[in-house]
Parts: C-alpha cells; structure tokens; sequence
C-alpha cells in the first residue's frame, strides 16, 4: 500500500521530518502517536501533498506509484484521503455541489461518465447514515457553522462517499465527546476492508480501544522511534514519552 | 486632450439637425445642456468621482453619431435571443437609442402602465425629464441631454402593480443587416425615464449586448422617480464585448416609505463606468444596491457610487463584489452622505474584492460622511486572494486546482446574485456566472451574427 522511505520535510526554513521509514500493507491499521510538534500532522500533509511543505529528501511509493511526484488531487484519485484535524470551512459551496465535484473528478480520472443525480443523491443518503449526519448539512456550505463534532464525522461522512484505499484520520478524535467518538469509530471500523488501509494520528488510546491499530509507531523529533502493539499505546497513556525519551537517550 | 472639443463643434454644426429629428420635450432643455457641456468639459481624472477612469481617452475617438435617424433595419427577435430568455418577462428592444416599435403582443400590461417611446409622451415626460440628471452638475449628463434623441419612458400609475417583469434588451448594432459597405464605429446616447407613483410596484431588467463588432461607445442617462411606498427593482445586466465602452449615470429620487433594488451586473465589457446617485427623500425608505463584476484581460470596471440621505428613518444597503483575473482593473468608489437631521439612519457598505493574478489592480474607496448625530453607519472593504487552506482542502478531495478556484469564485459572486428578487433571472444568472468563469460565455453569446 504505502512504503516511506527516508522522508525528509520542512515547511520554510524549519525543518520538521528528519527521515522517516515507514511500510504498510493492505487492510492494516497503524497509529502514530508522539509528543506535541513531532510532526505528526507533517507527515500527513506531506503525504497528500500540502503545498506549504517541501520535501527535500527521500521517497514514497502509494500502490507502486510516485507519490511525490503527483498532484494532490491525483494523489486523492489514486485513493489517499485525509481527515483533517481543522476542517476547513468553505462559505458558498454546498455540501452536495462539493461532494459531486469530488466523485465526478475522480470518475473522470477513471475513465468513468459521471454519476447521475440520482445515483449521487441514493449513495450521499446511504453514506450519512454510517457517520448518522444530519441531511440538513447536505444544504448547507461545507464545513460552515458545523460543530466541532459535525466537523468531523462529515470527514469521516466524505471518506465514505469517495471509499479511499489509505485513510489518514489525523485526530480526528480531538474535540470530539465520548458518543461521537464512538459513531466516529464505528464508521471508520465500517469502511475497513481487507484492501483498505488506515493511519490513525492521536494522542489518546481511547480512540485505539475502538478502531484497534495493529502497529503503534511513536514519533519524536521528526523520526519513529519506536513502533510496537497495541499495548504501546496503553503504556504512554499511562508513563507519558518520558521513558521512551529515556530510551533513545535522551533527557 | 481636448476631447470635448468635437463634440462641441458637433453640436454648433448639427444643432438644427439634432432637434429637427427629436421631441420637443428633449429639445427644450438641449441648448443649457450644451452650455453646461462647454463650461464643465470632461472632466480630468482630478475630479473626485472619475478618478478611476480617464474620460478624456474614453471620448477622444472619432465615433460616427446618427443624428440623421438613418433606420438601421433589423429585427431584434430574428436576430436575437439575450442570454436571460423565457423569464416571463415583457420583452422591449432599444436599438441603439432607438425604442424599438413593434406590434408583438406584450402581455397585459395593467391600465394605464406605460413601456414606450419618449416622443410619445411628451407632456408627461415634459414634467419630469432632465430634473434629477442635472447637467450642471456631471459633463458626460450634460453630453447625453445635449445629444439625445429618443428614449425609453416608462410609466406606472398609482397603486399599479405590475406582476411580469419588464425587459429591455439594449442593441448596440453599427452595421445594416446586409451592408455593402462598412460603417464607422459607433456613438450611441441612451435616456431612460421610469416615474412610480405613490404605491406602483415594477421590476426592470436591463440587458446590454454588442450585435455586431464594431467599436462602439453609449453614454446612458437612468432617471427613476420612486414615489411614496413605491417599489422599484432596477436590474442591469451588461454582457457586451471587448471594443465596448459604456458610461451610465442612474439616478434615482426616493419618496417615504418606497423600496429599491438595485443590481449591477458587469459578465463581460470593455470599459464600463456605472454611476449611481440616490437620494432619499421621504422617511421610511430603503434601498438595496448590489453590484457584480467579473473581469479579466485588460476589462475596466468602475462602479461610483452616491446615496444621499436627506431625511431621517431611511435604511441603505450597498454590496459590491469584483473578481478580477489577468490584467483587468476594478474600481469602486461609494459615498454614503448623511445630511444634517437626517437622524436614525442606517447604512451599510461592503466591497469586496478577489485578485486573481498579480497584474490585476483593484481599487476601492468606502466613504461615509456624516452630519448627524443618531445614526448607524458601516463601511468596509477587502481585497485579497482566493482562500489557499480552502483550495488545499478540495484538491485533497479529488478536485483540480481549476475546479476548486472556479467553485471558491462562484460562490464568492453567489452572495450578490442570491440576492436578486427576480429568482428565474438569479437561476440563469448563477448558470452564466459560472459559465463566465469557464470561459465558455462567447463575447456575445446570445448573438447569431456572431456565431
């Protein structure tokens, strides 16, 4: 699915990625955890393309292909998604006009004719309930005046409608209450195919209880610096990244 | 430049002739126009409200004028259809300046309304015309009431309402259907008169294309008299091509309690100039003043605007969104004038502004004056570029870069067009809107000589 190669990034002057390694193959769930400023949000946006960072060294391949080299939006038609930790909010552009625009450039860049009114309006019907949106959102412009947890399950609700091959959740538990965090899971849990594969950036194991990642890497300083169970996690929400800090030798 | 000096000449020379084939009514107040011409000039980009644009350039060509009336035969249904169809409107056709005579049935218009010529009516036009356009006060008024031939009047009794919307497709056409020969580059003045009385109500719209591709300049003189609770609609669509220079000046006089809306559309010019001055003079009004322009090449807009409250209790609002691509310039200068006791007045401003290259130059000019002391007053005005976390966030779904930038485009300019009250006119507008930015909106697209 996706292979990480010595992967170095900054955004102006700084630079925040210092070579990270990274594998992972279909239909595995991975999480990263780290210390505020790591650069686990870096990794994210370097992986789908953001502008404002430059990579200045290594490699990454998505299902064979370059993906340094892609624009972002083909990175997306290629099947990278990204739920952003701030979703932005778009005034003016509905949800629905948004969402059709998103699938119908990605159909063209299948070969495929667009989907029809119809079609859209059944699949957008069947995808909202997996998140429970409310179809009132449907109208409105995207992101606009939606809570904070709305927000959020309307990433999840557009990872549904464009069913990605990789998933990158970056916190997308934050601000999030227990109940949705929950409905959040379970759709994520609901979209996870033997073919499909997830990268969930959190602080907080309550969200691994849930969703169960294989692998827990935790990143430090721009590097993964230790990668192991699931029982990582369970260890640094009770220890902290002290000990880990000790480990690698530091203070 | 001495620009205005050919007009001048124009008129010693062709005076006689100019009034031999004009109303009474026009003629009557030509020779102080004339004089009000000759002392003002055009004026220099010195003057505070055409500092935008340079007037003096704009009428230094020598344009052929058609005094002598010469029929430039045509058949506007034959050889036109307008970008805004089957909205259920009244349709009129103005060629050139000329209103457009025809026996096509026009819906029932209720008693006593009138859409016609202004030599038709001259005693009611006599009463009216040339009182709220003063020439002394603004040379390009004094060059169109000192030129002016015909005219659109426009009438609606008391207590009438008329439920169609009127439309007024403005022709510029240079060119004989069949010509032999070619004709020059054409001047053309067109003059509006609307009176409401007390309690009419009247939608209007007004759409201005090129038909063929000369050079053409019109000046445009709007005179609306809103009576008490009167409610006027006053849309002008411009969709016109690149070899266009337009210069409007609307004024509308506002009585108590009346209601106007007022929306100016630029989709595709040369170089425009939209002038407005509203007064209000009567408590309890209200006027809404959208504006929306797109532009790109080397496009001039400049919208100047005027609203002059004189009385208390009356409420102004103004929003005016420019999207300008290329080497386009954009301008918009409003003035919000709060006389002395004109208490409890409220007045909103905003412009706004999206730049799309680094060579498109936009400039903006909010201003409030104000001589009362119990009033709420806002102004503002931004200029930037399109959202970058927006356009990351769209192409991270799958949407290309131009996709994602003609969709934060749309709705940027939707704001204005969702105001329209006329809803098939804010469908189809929201339909050429984006069309406009797809770059499939021809110069005149409406326009078969063309095709």
């Amino acid at each position: 699915m996706l292979e990480v190669k010595n992967l170095h990034a900054r955004i102006g002057e700084k630079e925040i990625l210092k070579g990270i390694d990274l594998v992972i193959n279909d239909g595995e769930t991975h999480a990263i955890m780290g210390p505020n400023g790591s650069g686990k949000s870096t990794l994210s946006a370097v992986l789908v393309g953001n502008p404002l960072y430059e990579v200045t060294e290594g490699e990454a391949y998505f299902n064979g292909k370059n993906l340094l080299e892609m624009k972002p939006e083909d990175r997306a038609h290629e099947g990278l998604f990204l739920s952003f930790q701030y979703p932005v909010e778009i005034p003016g552009v509905s949800m629905t006009n948004f969402m059709k625009a998103a699938i119908n450039e990605k159909r063209k860049y299948q070969g495929l004719e667009p989907m029809n009114a119809a079609e859209f309006l059944k699949l957008q019907r069947e995808k909202r309930k997996i998140v429970e949106l409310d179809s009132k959102l449907a109208n409105r412009s995207v992101n606009e005046g939606f809570s904070g947890g709305e927000k959020k399950r309307n990433e999840i609700f557009q990872m549904a409608m464009l069913e990605p091959k990789l998933s990158i959740l970056d916190e997308t538990d934050s601000g999030l209450d227990v109940d949705a965090m929950r409905i959040v899971a379970d759709g994520v849990n609901k979209l996870q195919t033997p073919e499909t594969s997830c990268i969930v950036i959190t602080h907080y194991d309550r969200l691994l209880e849930m969703i169960r990642p294989q692998f827990v890497h935790v990143l430090y300083k721009g590097r993964i610096v230790k990668t192991g169970g699931p029982e990582l996690a369970k260890e640094i929400q009770e220890h902290g990244y002290d000990w880990i800090k000790e480990e690698i030798g530091e203070e | 430049m001495q620009s205005e000096q050919q007009y001048i000449e124009l008129y010693e020379q062709a005076r006689e002739l100019i009034c031999s084939h004009a109303p009474e009514a026009l003629n009557a107040v030509r020779d102080e126009a004339f004089d009000d011409f000759r002392r003002q000039g055009f004026p220099s980009k010195k003057v505070e409200r055409y500092k935008y644009t340079d007037m003096q350039k704009l009428f230094a060509p020598d344009y052929g004028v058609n005094l002598n009336r010469l029929q430039i035969p045509v058949d506007p249904y034959e050889t036109f259809r307008c970008d805004v169809p089957n909205l259920s409107t009244s349709l009129y056709f103005v060629i050139n300046d000329a209103f457009f005579q025809d026996d096509k049935p026009k819906g029932h218009l209720p008693e006593g309304v009138i859409i016609g010529s202004l030599r038709d009516y001259q005693e009611r036009v006599a009463n009216y015309y040339a009182r709220l356009a003063k020439t002394s006060d603004d040379a390009v008024t004094a060059l169109n009431t000192m030129l002016v031939q015909d005219g659109l009047f426009v009438y609606v009794p008391k207590n009438t309402k008329v439920d169609r919307a009127i439309q007024v497709i403005n022709i510029l056409k240079a060119t004989p259907q069949n010509a032999q020969r070619q004709v020059s580059d054409l001047m053309v003045n067109r003059r509006v008169l609307i009176i409401l009385e007390e309690g009419a109500e009247l939608k209007m719209l007004f759409c201005d294309h090129t038909a063929d591709d000369r050079n053409f300049l019109a000046t445009q003189v709007i005179e609306a008299y809103v009576g008490e609770n009167a409610s006027l609609d006053l849309y002008c669509l411009e969709e016109t091509h690149y070899k266009n220079v337009r210069v409007s000046n609307v004024y509308i006089d506002q009585q108590a309690n009346s209601r106007v809306n007022h929306n100016v559309i630029t989709l595709h010019n040369g170089i425009t100039r939209n002038k407005l001055d509203l007064t209000f003079s009567g408590e309890g009004a209200e006027c809404q003043c959208y504006g929306c322009v797109i532009a790109d090449k080397q496009q001039h807009v400049d919208n100047n605007t005027l609203i002059t409250h004189k009385v208390p209790h009356c409420t102004s609002n103004e929003l005016y969104k420019y999207v300008l691509d290329d080497q386009s310039t954009g301008a918009f200068a409003g003035r919000v004038l709060v006389e002395h006791g004109a208490q409890k007045t409220s007045s909103q401003m905003t412009n706004q502004n999206l730049t799309a290259t680094k060579e498109a130059r936009m400039y903006t000019q909010p201003m409030l004056e104000i001589y009362a002391d119990d009033v709420k007053c806002a102004h503002g005005s931004t200029v930037g570029q399109l959202n970058d976390a927006a356009l990351f966030y769209m192409r991270q779904r799958g949407i290309s870069l131009e996709e994602a930038k003609l969709l934060l485009q749309n709705a940027f300019i939707n704001e204005v067009i969702d105001h329209m009250q006329l809803e098939p006119l804010r469908d189809r507008l929201h339909y050429l809107v984006e069309k406009r930015f797809r770059g499939e909106l021809n110069k005149c697209a409406g326009c078969r000589l063309c095709k």
